[in-house]
């Protein structure tokens, strides 16, 4: 066991290893007698196999399917119980799984969380209407959405060979073929415990829940090594894109502008956190540039944003969008949006909105802290997609070191329109 | 077991604080995170909007935050940001709320802020003009989303004639013809002190917030006026309506009367309602229509505790094929609810987990203080949060059963599909 020492701000946040290679992330919060109870694997959509698109997902779902030791449904009734909540959720590089009980029963989540880390048992009988209930939340979320079906047509174009591409829920032709063994093959190389993290946030100590943690994770035997991820890498983009959604469901048009960009973990010292500098000056709710040229100068848009995915393992994803009055054409706001663009690379950013938007971010941190299961998640996707502790705890003074020639030096970089993916949501007039 | 001790320290720990005349506000005083976060509620929301205006409330909470006092909208939200203060008002169909975060640094400055956006929102052209093309724009954007579709027809129905017919955000037709008078008229009509709930949670000490309350809510007037509007009981129980939208799947909104927040089987009926559909994992709707037979990913019910209107409601999204059999499902649930009344088990399980999740609901101030907004707003009484997992533990299965049959009913139901549903 290895104990890392955090130099930070705010909670006092351990980081310790088990021998078995299980990352352990304890978060301090005693103002209520509650813990969040998480454990993040280090495998999302980008990690399904060619051809298997959502098994990831899916996987997530059979988990509550129940083990040798606790069969279907007991997991589930025990939280409930307690008075607890659970779910899980899938990322592009993560999948992970919490329940929030009172912090006498953590021992209890411990016990059934590290139980199905390797016990799980499928049958035919629970798969099946399990696929069905993925199809529905397909057809849900995107099937009956024009702007989510867009939105998957512009992910596939703006990565052309990196499985960002791909929707986390999966392609319907390929969920309708996943079965169990595919289920059970994907769960036997990444869940164990070297690719494992648990983080626990709430009225605990770190040396109550490495004592807990010994007791249940710690009797996993080590697999040796930790599975690794095979993801290609996305070429440099040589072109300008635009995708066109045309549907007669659709009666407010949008227009999105898409880049591929640096994640946290992918990026020169420095670029990701200028990015979120740069995002936070376009799209800031009342006060970002999109907003204040576009809907309130040009009047050619009733709203406009922007967002940036930074915890990522690969090279990820950067857009801005906007929404046009009635009468303005998408081709006319998408020129506008680069022409805020062009703005920036040309004049940079001025000194006060540099500072604002400093003030914001590094507020959020401490805003976060209010939260335990804010700070879990937080901690729980930088640690799933390579940050450290360290990286987390620094972040603010990252944020601090930004300056307005970088912030240009990255806008000028990266969100060059020559490379550009937009993405045009309409109403099918014809139909 | 579940200790019902988590949650008694709480109530023990709200003060009442009051200015020198007489505003009041419940204050949980907590030093471990450098933020104070506000929460107020005045009576009034969307059914308090003029009959041909629907619309009128959230017009009017939207543009709270932009431009007041000696600020104009961008020199507003300019120090909104430079401080990171964080305020925003909304209306829902029975109330007008308020929130603020700010960093206890910043305190007197957001106070301030939030001073001026509720007393002294200026109400300018430019932003109105703006806030409504934004509104319409939400409104296009839902025309043909199937829940919002689902969910704008039920109420239109059950509720014609009743103020919660109308959609609270209003309409294409509506909102255009909304006035700055008529904004400013609702305001004078709405926002007194008489009706007002204040909780505020974090760094700050009483005597400080009792400044602070006089300065930001020492100037509203003390009475409203508000409309009486007529206790509301949906129509068209026992009726579907089908509304035709090229999709593959169906998403299905069902309900009927439910029980006042006020009426004392309302605990008993919240027990219910969580064996029902509300409970995630444990439900009878999530077993049977989605476990058992993959119909669906989201299932559920809750009960709207409207003032005016209470209900019990629920909702679904299943294939065009099989909408038929995942309704026929539902209805057979609800009906063995009310003829027969949960059985040990389940009622166990659902008392259990209402009890043991109930410190779930303060683990962020913010959180806490809409909490203890609304425990004022329903007039529950500062003890409540030691008292309310003793009701719930009381529930006996004679109770359920009882209450089950008032609640249910003969299982009765209106229901709004959206979708293609095959045979119906």
């Amino acid at each position: 066991m290895t104990t890392e020492p955090q130099s930070h701000k705010g909670p006092d946040i351990a980081h310790v290893t088990l021998r078995n290679g299980l990352d352990i992330v304890v978060i301090p919060d005693h103002r209520t007698p509650v813990v969040t109870h998480m454990v993040w694997y280090r495998n999302g959509s980008a990690d399904d196999p060619v051809g298997k698109s959502g098994i990831a997902h899916f996987l997530e779902h059979l988990m509550f399917k129940g083990t040798d030791k606790h069969p279907q449904g007991e997991f589930s009734e025990v939280v409930t119980a307690l008075g607890g909540q659970e779910n899980a959720f899938t990322s592009y590089d993560y999948t992970a799984y919490f329940q929030r009980v009172a912090r006498e029963h953590l021992k209890t989540m411990m016990e059934f969380e590290a139980d199905r880390m390797t016990g799980l048992v499928l049958s035919d009988d629970v798969v099946d209407p399990e696929r069905d209930v993925v199809i529905e939340e397909r057809r849900m979320r995107t099937d009956t959405d024009p702007s989510a079906q867009l939105g998957e047509s512009l992910a596939s174009t703006l990565f052309t060979h990196h499985p960002y591409g791909k929707p986390i829920i999966g392609f319907m032709h390929e969920i309708e073929g996943l079965n169990r063994e595919d289920a059970l093959a994907y769960y036997r190389r990444f869940y164990t415990p070297e690719n494992a993290i648990l983080v626990v946030a709430g009225d605990v100590t770190e040396s109550e829940v490495v004592r807990l943690a010994e007791e249940t994770y710690g009797r996993i035997p080590a697999r040796g090594q930790k599975p690794e991820r095979h993801r290609p890498r996305e070429p440099d983009a040589r072109s300008a894109r635009r995708v066109v959604l045309t549907d007669p469901k659709v009666e407010q048009p949008s227009v999105q502008l898409a880049w591929v960009v640096p994640s946290y973990k992918t990026a020169d010292k420095g670029e990701a956190e200028a990015l979120e500098v740069l995002v936070q000056i376009l799209s800031a709710h009342g006060t970002g540039r999109l907003h204040r040229k576009l809907v309130m100068e040009q009047k050619i848009a009733v709203a406009a944003g922007a967002w940036y995915q930074s915890t990522a393992v690969d090279r990820s994803r950067l857009m801005l969008y906007a929404l046009p009055h009635p009468e303005g054409t998408l081709e006319a706001l998408e020129e506008a949006i680069e022409q805020v663009i062009a703005d920036v690379v040309s004049q940079g950013v001025d000194d006060h909105e540099l500072r604002r938007a400093k003030t914001r971010l590094i507020a959020d941190t401490v805003y976060a802290q209010d939260s335990q299961s804010s700070l879990a998640r937080m901690y729980g996707s930088a640690l799933a997609t390579g940050s450290s502790l360290k990286d987390v705890s620094e972040w603010p003074d990252a944020i601090e070191a930004v300056t307005t020639d970088v912030v240009q030096t990255v806008a000028k970089k990266w969100l060059n329109r020559r490379h550009v993916v937009s993405g045009y949501l309409l109403k099918d007039e014809a139909a | 077991m579940n200790d019902l001790s988590t949650t008694a320290s709480l109530a023990s720990r709200i003060q009442i604080v009051r200015s020198s005349s007489g505003i009041e506000a419940w204050l949980i005083e907590d030093y471990t995170v450098p933020l104070i976060a506000m929460e107020i509620a005045m009576r009034g929301g969307s059914s308090q909007d003029p009959e041909k205006k629907p619309g009128t409330a959230s017009f009017l909470a939207g543009l709270l935050d932009e431009g007041a006092g000696p600020y104009d909208s961008t020199e507003f939200h300019d120090r909104l940001d430079d401080f990171a203060i964080e305020l925003g008002f909304s209306a829902s169909r029975d109330q007008i709320s308020g929130q603020l975060r700010t960093l206890s640094r910043h305190r007197e400055e957001a106070f301030d802020m939030f001073r001026l956006a509720l007393n002294e929102a200026r109400l300018d052209a430019e932003p109105v003009e703006r806030v409504r093309a934004q509104l319409l724009a939400s409104i296009r954007n839902e025309q043909n989303d199937p829940d919002a579709m689902a969910n704008r027809a039920w109420f239109a129905t059950a509720f014609a004639g009743h103020p919660y017919g109308r959609p609270s955000k209003g309409t294409a037709e509506s909102l255009p013809t909304i006035t700055r008078d008529d904004l400013v008229a609702y305001r004078a009509k709405i926002f007194a002190r008489e009706t007002l709930k204040i909780a505020v949670v974090g760094a700050i000490d009483a005597a400080t917030l009792a400044l602070e309350l006089e300065r930001v809510f020492g100037a509203l007037p003390e009475k409203a006026a508000l409309t009486a509007i007529p206790l509301g009981t949906p129509s068209a129980v026992g009726t579907r309506q089908v509304i035709d939208l090229d999709i593959p799947q169906s998403s299905i909104r069902f309900g009927a009367a439910g029980l006042l927040q006020s009426d004392p089987d309302f605990v008993t009926a919240s027990v219910l309602n969580h064996v029902l559909g509300g409970g995630m994992f444990s439900s009878r709707l999530f077993r049977e229509v989605r476990e058992k037979r993959g119909l669906a990913y989201s299932v559920s019910s809750q009960l709207a505790s409207l003032n005016h209107g209470p209900l019990h409601m629920g909702g679904t999204s299943t294939k065009n094929e099989r909408a038929v059999e995942s309704l026929s499902i539902i209805e057979a649930e609800i009906s063995s609810l009310a003829l027969e009344g949960p059985n040990d088990e389940e009622l166990d399980i659902a008392k259990k987990y209402l009890i043991g999740s109930y410190p779930l609901r303060f683990d962020t101030s913010t959180k806490l203080a809409g909490q203890l907004t609304q425990m004022q707003v329903e007039n529950l009484g500062r003890d409540y949060m030691d008292r309310r997992n003793g009701l719930v533990a009381a529930v006996t299965r004679e109770d359920a059963t009882r209450v089950a049959k008032r609640l249910y009913g003969e299982g009765k139901l209106f229901v709004t599909v959206v979708g293609r549903p095959v045979g119906m």
